[in-house]
Parts: C-alpha cells; sequence; structure tokens
C-alpha cells in the first residue's frame, strides 16, 4: 500500500474514533457515579501545551457545559492528585474555604466530599478522576479504594486511546488539507451500510478509475 | 584517618574490617528487649528534625504551630529549579494534613517544610527530585514523602537519593502506591514505604512479610488539620504515611545512634503483628 494509501487507511479509523473514546470516557464517569451512588464523577485530562487540566467528561445531562473548562495542574485537591499520583477521599470538604471557593468559581458546585484518583498509564499522568459526593458512611473501605483505583486504571487506557486518536487526527490534518478530505470521505464510507454503501463505493471506484486514468 | 581514630569513634564511611579493628565497629546499644515500652515510651520526638516535602505547609495552624523553617522548590529562569523561603504556605492542604498527623504524634519535634508543588505539572519532576535533594542535604532527621513519580527517567537520580539518605541516617518514609503502576522512590528498600491500615489508632502499624510495601500504618478516615485553620476527615497511603514518620521520630527521639536499617529493624519488632504490644518480643530473655 501507498504511503497516501495508508493514510486514508488510517484516517477512517481515527475520524470519529475521538468521540468513540470521549463516550467511553463518559460512560466510565457514569458508571463511576451509579457504583459509588455518587452525586458527581469528572474526569480531567491534562493539556501538557497549557499546562492545566481540562474537564474532559463529566456525568450527568445538566453538567455536560463543564466540559471543556480549566483548572490550575498542580494547585487544589485536583491537581495535588494529578502530580503526587496518589489516590485520596476527603469527607467534608466544605470545611475547607479554599476549595470551596475556587471550585464554585469553577463549577457552580461546591462538593462536601469527593474521591480523586490520578489517571495513571505506563509512565505518564495522564489526568485525574473524581468522585464527587457518595453518601457519608460510618467508615470508609479500603475496599471502596482498591474500586476506585480499578475504574481509575480503565479511564486512564480509554484516555490514552482519546489522546492517541487526537494526535493522529492532528497529524493527518497538518499533513495537508487535500488528505483530510480523503479522511472525512472514508469516514463518511464507514458509516455507511447496505444499498448506500454500495452506491457509494461504486462512485468512489468509477472516481478511482478517472484519477488513476485507467 | 580510620586507623588514627579513637576508638570511641566510629568514623563513617567504614570500607573494610581490618584485623584487630573491632573496637571501631563495637556498639554501645543494649537491646535487652526491643518493645514498645523501650522504643516510644515518654518520647515526644524532641531534639528530632521532619521535613515534610509536599504542598507547602499552612503557617499558625492550631494543631501543628510553630514551623522551623519552609521553602518552596520552583523553576528558575534558567530553567533549572530554584530553592526560596516560601511565603504563600499550603497550595492545597495536604501538606497541612501531613505536618499535622506528625506533630499529633511527635509533639516537640522540629516541623520544616518544602514545597514541591504548585508551579505547575510541567517541571514537577525536576522539583520534586531538587526539592528532596535539598532536604536530604539538610540531614534532616526524617523526610516525609507523600509524594510518587512514575517517570522512570526520574527513577535513578531518586534511587541514589534515597541511598544517600539512607547512609547520612536520614529516614526517608514514602507513601506506597496501591494501584498497579511502578512508581518511585517507594519501591526502593532504602526507604520505609507505607501503605495504610483501617484501624482508628495512630500508633498501630504493622509489618508487612510480603513486600515491597514494608509497613501499613493508620490511613483511613483520618482526622487532619487542613488549610484555613481548620480539620476534615480523610483517608490515603498519603495520610499512612505521616504516621510512620511520627512514630520515626518518636523512636529516634528515644534512641538517636539508630541508623535507618536499625530504626527499620526496631519498627518490624514492635509492630502490632509481630506481637510488639507485648513485652520482651524482640529479646526475650
Amino acid at each position: 500500500m501507498s504511503e497516501d494509501g495508508l493514510r486514508a487507511a488510517v484516517a477512517a479509523g481515527v475520524i470519529g474514533a475521538d468521540q468513540a473514546y470521549s463516550s467511553l470516557l463518559r460512560s466510565i464517569v457514569e458508571v463511576a457515579r451509579a457504583i459509588f451512588n455518587a452525586q458527581r464523577s469528572s474526569i480531567f485530562l491534562y493539556d501538557e501545551e497549557a499546562d492545566e487540566l481540562v474537564f474532559e467528561a463529566v456525568a450527568g445531562e445538566e453538567e455536560q457545559g463543564l466540559v471543556g473548562s480549566r483548572l490550575p495542574s498542580s494547585t487544589g485537591i485536583v491537581g495535588w492528585t494529578l502530580v503526587s499520583r496518589q489516590p485520596l477521599v476527603i469527607e467534608d470538604l466544605s470545611q475547607d474555604p479554599r476549595h470551596a471557593r475556587d471550585v464554585a468559581e469553577q463549577t457552580g458546585y461546591v462538593p462536601k466530599g469527593l474521591m480523586s484518583v490520578p489517571l495513571l498509564f505506563e509512565e505518564r499522568a495522564l489526568g485525574v478522576l473524581q468522585v464527587l459526593d457518595r453518601p457519608q458512611r460510618p467508615g470508609f473501605s479500603l475496599q471502596e479504594m482498591e474500586l476506585l483505583g480499578l475504574f481509575a486504571n480503565q479511564a486512564a487506557i480509554a484516555l490514552d486511546l482519546l489522546q492517541r486518536s487526537r494526535r493522529a487526527k492532528a497529524a493527518l490534518e497538518t499533513g495537508g488539507g487535500d488528505i483530510a478530505v480523503v479522511a472525512r470521505v472514508a469516514a463518511a464510507l464507514d458509516e455507511l451500510v447496505d444499498e448506500d454503501r454500495g452506491r457509494a463505493l461504486r462512485l468512489l471506484e468509477a472516481l478511482e478509475d478517472v484519477l488513476t486514468g485507467k | 584517618m580510620a586507623a588514627d581514630a579513637e576508638p570511641n569513634e566510629r568514623p563513617l564511611p567504614a570500607w573494610s574490617l581490618p584485623a584487630g579493628a573491632m573496637d571501631r565497629i563495637r556498639l554501645e546499644l543494649d537491646w535487652p528487649g526491643v518493645t514498645r515500652d523501650w522504643a516510644l515510651e515518654g518520647a515526644t520526638g524532641k531534639g528530632v528534625r521532619v521535613c515534610v516535602l509536599d504542598s507547602g505547609v499552612e503557617k499558625g495552624h492550631p494543631k501543628i504551630g510553630e514551623i522551623a523553617g519552609a521553602v518552596a522548590v520552583s523553576i528558575g529562569e534558567d530553567g533549572e529549579p530554584v530553592v526560596a523561603a516560601d511565603e504563600e504556605g499550603d497550595l492545597c492542604g495536604h501538606g497541612t494534613a501531613c505536618a499535622g498527623v506528625i506533630r499529633a504524634l511527635a509533639p516537640e519535634c522540629e516541623l520544616f517544610s518544602a514545597r514541591v508543588l504548585g508551579a505547575g505539572f510541567t517541571g514537577s519532576g525536576p522539583i520534586l527530585l531538587a526539592g528532596l535533594r535539598w532536604a536530604v542535604e539538610q540531614g534532616f532527621d526524617v523526610i516525609n514523602m507523600s509524594l510518587s513519580t512514575t517517570k522512570r527517567q526520574f527513577a535513578d537520580v531518586l534511587h541514589d537519593l534515597a541511598d544517600t539518605a539512607y547512609f547520612n541516617r536520614t529516614i526517608l518514609v514514602a507513601s506506597a502506591h496501591n494501584m498497579p503502576v511502578e512508581s518511585y522512590p517507594w519501591r526502593f528498600s532504602s526507604v520505609i514505604s507505607v501503605g495504610s491500615h483501617e484501624e482508628p489508632d495512630s500508633l498501630a502499624f504493622f509489618y508487612n512479610p510480603d513486600p515491597p510495601v514494608e509497613f501499613f500504618a493508620r490511613g483511613v478516615d483520618v482526622d487532619l488539620a487542613w488549610i484555613g485553620g481548620g480539620t476534615i476527615r480523610a483517608t490515603g497511603n498519603s495520610f499512612a504515611t505521616p504516621h510512620m514518620s511520627g512514630i520515626c521520630a518518636l523512636v529516634r527521639s528515644k534512641h538517636p545512634e539508630l541508623t535507618p536499617f536499625q530504626l527499620k529493624s526496631v519498627l518490624q519488632l514492635i509492630a502490632d503483628n509481630v506481637g510488639g504490644k507485648e513485652d520482651n518480643v524482640g529479646g526475650k530473655e
């Protein structure tokens, strides 16, 4: 296969993949929220260029407006989690006036308690998973901490896939506008089924004949 | 030269043991029975210098009191880490929490803070290394490190620093990871690595006969000092670590002669699962 052909084939897999991985992250935070019977759950992605944490996925329809908003990468509890690479659970955060103020400014929601765990993949810290306001119970258990770690592991893998997909997409787009058109066409074709797909393929094959002079 | 040393002096390091030089390494330690009482009874942490390598420590917190010194590490204009006096205090609350645990256990120890967090995630690895290097050079008795890195590029330097601390009689106490990742420095055998147990006793700790995690200390539902002069309740290995640091400070204040190797041996002997709360566990006659 030629280099361009390979690019087009890769593009077919890349275009739309980041949306699929974003959906996977959303699914992970939804499940985390349900399992812990919590009010909210979020995944933050570390943006290396800006040196900031970005809300990448949030559970719940009403919170989707938060996606894309940003926090400092190394201050506050979320920043500490990223830099220290250590998970922690805090039960009564409302007594922390600075956290309440900072978080309220960012999200409009001040949690009473939170679980915060770093998303580690291989040797990289990719982001942070937080579960907010699960019901307070006397006696937190280390099993819950382990469960949180399992979710974090899954989220880290999804986050890694998302980053790979975005990098591949960026590489394709910077590789030339022409190839990006091919990528979009390939992705659109991938979405088609049955007769529509057959018609589109015949059209493309005719186009290929014209382009290659067959 | 070592050969000219007085009989009671033990120049360090001792590279070899010539014939007839046994007096040079004879220890005057009398361990009639290493019990909790022998190790801890009456200890307050007095004379022991403990450094908290974390997010800073809030000045004047009622549960912590006076801090003997505080520095912050950041990246300078030349791109290299710089250590300067800390004017900001705690940027998260975590360092204050760790300092509060150590203060509660060892009320008369001298507490220092080295802030290695807050200057951005980019550069946080070199900042962590520079902070640890500074703390090792200061010759603190105990360094609390509720932090780790997963970057392999830092592992060798961290390993060297951990060994330097060990040979200089500095106890480096580090949080273990309860996640399936390779991280440092807790995995190095020259540090005391700490995971959590669920018991509500701040002085209870367990030796783990199945390392790499060596000890389990209180880390669940812990009441902690936090920024704003208040307290919170929290869970994590990062809070178990200062419990072990506080216990190390207590033993060190009563037995300053102990090397890190000896201190680890004592901790193992007085651990709750080794029968440490009964008398004469270690040296039963």
